[in-house]
């Protein structure tokens, strides 16, 4: 190995600033509908977003000190695995319903990632519903879909590297995905919503993102 | 570029970095008496065996390794809760840094930092978030700019707002 070999990857060691949540070996994929999501969000002065996943620090600076984003972090995937793990799933649709202390049209975009495709039906329609009271009208939601039949048993941290990437960081999920959903199941659960983008990735990922109707009046108060 | 070699060298270390709890102990004795007397001075410990239900406030950095239930505020200083540290408290401070666990909001007017296996259930507000993968957090994150009005941290400066962003025709 030649000198120049040896110092470039120490130079670059360096030169790269430490980000703990960023793992060299993750792969990362394109995205895009995120700019989209990110551009409905900007549109905003003091955006408030809900992530649906577990916390990833790198990702909360971005739209912490980036975007000027209030984020709640609520990670249901870790719901979800709890519920599994004490035996009490059938009880997650009425845990959903009283999870978000969120006021009504109070959220301006939500990041559900891939949770649908790990939850069943009940669970996801209640879900589902939650959202759509929490978002505002013309509010945004961000959602992933598998496109092939199940197989993993471990969840995805979706790690932002830019606007037009994402780093998918697996780890040890309770369950694998569920029998995938097709686009008209996906608009029934999501009907108080609008399909705005679809986007077929080549890892076979489906984005969707969907837009709360701006004349709706928001439910409840 | 044989020069280039001697600067990658990870010898030498930022002076100025701010050390993760560090317990110190309140004796320290080392090569360096003035060192280890000033540190005795500036940082003080609450150790794993303490309990202390009520308000805290000081003017000194405070690492925290047992538990604590009320209010802290150290509104010009760090406040570091040690891996051992169980708080239940509002927590008002320049810095902290969490590597036990709190519950309760954290309001500091520089940075909250959630180390490795640190744990936060509640609500941040802090220019400056940092959240290590292996953290544990829920609740929600506010960076705004100073902190909102009315929070003790900052309670004399008014909130900026977020800088509109320009956008071209």
């Amino acid at each position: 190995m030649g000198l120049l070999d040896r110092l470039a990857p120490r130079r670059n060691e360096s030169d790269v600033p430490a980000s703990p949540s960023v793992s060299a070996e993750d792969p990362i994929f394109a995205t895009k509908a995120l700019r989209k999501f990110l551009t409905s969000l900007t549109a905003r002065e003091s955006p408030v977003l809900l992530d649906l996943g577990p916390v990833v620090g790198s990702n909360v600076s971005f739209f912490g000190e980036q975007l000027g984003c209030k984020i709640f972090v609520e990670d249901i995937f870790a719901d979800l695995s709890r519920h599994l793990r004490t035996g009490v799933l059938d009880e997650l649709p009425a845990f959903l319903k009283k999870r978000f202390p969120q006021e009504s049209g109070s959220v301006d975009g939500i990041l559900c990632w891939d949770l649908i495709d790990y939850m069943d039906r009940p669970a996801a329609h209640e879900l589902a519903h939650e959202l759509t009271r929490v978002l505002r009208p013309d509010g945004a939601l961000l959602a992933f879909f598998a496109n092939t039949p199940p197989r993993d048993t471990r969840y995805t941290k979706y790690v932002i590297v830019d606007e037009v990437n994402l780093k998918h960081r697996s780890y040890e999920a309770g369950r694998s995905r569920q029998p995938i959903l097709l686009n008209r199941d996906i608009i029934r659960l999501f009907s108080g919503l609008r399909v705005t983008d679809s986007f077929l990735l080549q890892n076979n990922l489906r984005e969707i993102l969907f837009r709360k109707p701006a004349y709706l009046p928001t439910e409840s108060t | 570029m044989w020069k280039r070699d001697e600067a990658v060298r990870p010898a030498s270390q930022p002076p100025a970095a701010p050390q993760p709890p560090a317990p110190v102990a309140a004796a320290v004795s080392g090569p360096r008496p003035e060192t280890s007397h000033q540190m005795e001075k500036d940082i003080v410990n609450i150790g794993k065996s303490v309990v202390i239900k009520g308000e805290l406030n000081g003017s000194e950095d405070l690492t925290i390794e047992g538990h604590v239930e009320g209010t802290i505020q150290l509104k010009e200083n760090v406040l570091t809760i040690g891996a051992n540290g169980r708080i239940k408290a509002q927590v008002f401070a320049k810095s902290v840094i969490v590597l036990g666990e709190v519950t309760g909001n954290v309001t500091a007017s520089d940075k909250v930092d959630i180390r490795d296996n640190g744990s936060v259930d509640g609500d941040i507000i802090a220019p400056r978030v940092a959240i290590a993968e292996g953290a544990h957090f829920r609740g929600s994150v506010d960076m705004q700019r100073k902190g909102g009005p009315g929070q003790p941290a900052k309670p004399a400066e008014p909130k900026p707002q977020a800088q509109p962003q320009r956008v071209g025709a």
